[in-house]
């Protein structure tokens, strides 16, 4: 089976059933031995046991970025081939990136409190983070207002190709102005900083939070799409009981 | 040329006679600053100190205030559908209707930032210093802002969520306007740097704007 006959929406339930089973499997496994490795790496000389706060956060703050990436490729289907699926995909994203943005702000001022001493501070990174969140509540709310799904969809589209501009001066704030916010420490050019005994905890765990949006999104697809059908046969009903 | 020229003329017209309503947005502008003092109380050192910053703020919202009036008139009387379907360029089009609306809505709120700056105490390098980068940044929110506007106009009930769409996309300019608002008026940092780059959000505005709005005058109007 190719990639394209997922396209049509009664395979993709088929397929979405098959697999998803196995990606939640996945998922709890991997976030099992990610969360035993984190207990069992060794406090940071610094920061102590917050440092396990990163755990969580990093692999949110990505996923919230990269949630976004998945829409605006969501957003190109629907614009340029129209594709049901594209729409419903996009759709079913908003609230899990929502969501994860929402887990990586917190956790951040969490841990900021005790290591820079103040819950929320205003510089270009959290500024930036704070924006991608409230034009996820923005989309939420779009997706809300208008009954018409394939209008809807392509509204938020153009919205979501537009706040894609976004994600890289996320990227790059910490490069750009002089943040509160540490640079990148695992992405970089010349390798990464993070020493090894908390690096392969935390890469465990951005794998394990990486299956955990494919397993919410492909659950959350399958849900709009019979969503969807139940709409569609409710109007396809009234219809019939008024001729 | 003379297509676009003359909906500029017609777009500054019709929104600046009775019916209107560009100058609705100077209007709340001065409602908004004189909210201001009554909020954080009438001491005049500090109105002076956020004053530039209460100027951009009041400024942004009453031009996200008329921002709806961009498409929505022509929406209803159907003039929109015939730019849409018309030989001349979509997006020139959107450019040049961003620009009359900038005409009879943003020029207003510059002309009349001096008077509100009296009654906030700033003096005239901070006055000077807010209305250049009012000049500089409103464009951006224009432009930007009439990405929201376009949607709203192809969705019911789109202008509930004008201000929620448009806000996060307006929060650079407002970030860099008050920071080059607040150099010249304190003369403590350089007002040069955050100056360039809301020149170059107005800028970017400018091709970003343009093209989404038509895009989604396309998609929506169909």
């Amino acid at each position: 089976m190719s990639l394209i006959d997922l396209a049509n929406p009664s395979r993709f339930l088929k397929f979405a059933e098959r697999v998803l089973p196995w990606l939640a499997a996945a998922t709890a496994v991997l976030m099992l031995v990610g969360l035993q490795q984190v207990f069992a790496a060794p406090d940071d000389y610094q920061q102590g046991a917050t440092v396990k706060i990163m755990f969580i956060h990093v692999p949110s703050a990505w996923l919230s970025m990269f949630v976004w990436g998945v829409m605006s490729l969501a957003a190109l289907g629907t614009l340029v081939w129209r594709h049901p699926l594209a729409d419903v995909s996009a759709k079913a994203a908003v609230p899990i990136g929502a969501a994860f943005t929402f887990i990586a702000l917190v956790t951040g001022s969490l841990w900021g409190r005790p290591m820079w001493g103040t819950y929320w501070e205003w510089d270009a990174r959290l500024t930036s983070v704070l924006i991608l969140f409230l034009m996820y509540l923005g989309l939420m709310a779009l997706w809300r207002a208008v009954d018409d799904p394939s209008r809807a969809a392509r509204a938020a589209a153009i919205i979501t190709l537009v706040g894609a501009i976004n994600l890289p001066i996320i990227k790059f704030s910490v490069d750009w102005w002089n943040t509160l916010h540490q640079p990148a420490s695992v992405l970089r050019i010349g390798g990464p900083t993070i020493h090894p005994s908390l690096l392969v905890p935390l890469l465990i765990m951005a794998v394990a939070f990486s299956l955990l949006f494919l397993t919410l999104h492909l659950a959350a697809m399958r849900n709009e799409i019979l969503r969807r059908r139940v709409r569609t046969l409710r109007l396809l009903q009234a219809s019939a009981a008024r001729a | 040329m003379s297509a676009l020229a003359a909906l500029i003329r017609r777009d500054v017209l019709v929104s600046l006679r009775v019916g209107g309503g560009a100058l609705i947005g100077v209007l709340f502008f001065l409602s908004v600053v004189v909210l201001m003092p009554f909020a954080v109380g009438p001491d005049l050192a500090l109105l002076k100190r956020i004053g530039p910053a209460i100027l951009w703020l009041g400024a942004m919202l009453a031009s996200l205030l008329t921002l709806d009036r961009l498409f929505a008139a022509d929406h209803d009387d159907g003039s929109l559908d015939l730019i849409v379907m018309s030989r001349t360029p979509l997006e020139l089009a959107c450019i040049a209707k961003a620009l009359a609306h900038w005409v009879a809505s943003s020029i207003p709120l510059i002309a009349a930032a001096p008077a509100l700056a009296l009654m906030l105490n700033l003096d005239a390098a901070a006055t000077i210093g807010v209305m250049l980068t009012l000049l500089a940044g409103t464009p951006a929110l224009t432009l930007m802002g009439m990405i929201g506007a376009a949607l709203a106009v192809t969705l019911r009930r789109g202008g509930l969520l004008l201000p929620v769409l448009v806000l996060p996309l307006s929060i650079p300019t407002l970030i860099f306007g008050v920071i080059a608002a607040n150099a010249a008026a304190s003369g403590q940092s350089p007002f040069g740097p955050p100056f360039s780059i809301l020149c170059a959000l107005s800028l970017f505005g400018l091709v970003v704007g343009p093209l989404a709005a038509a895009a989604s005058l396309r998609q929506g109007l169909d």
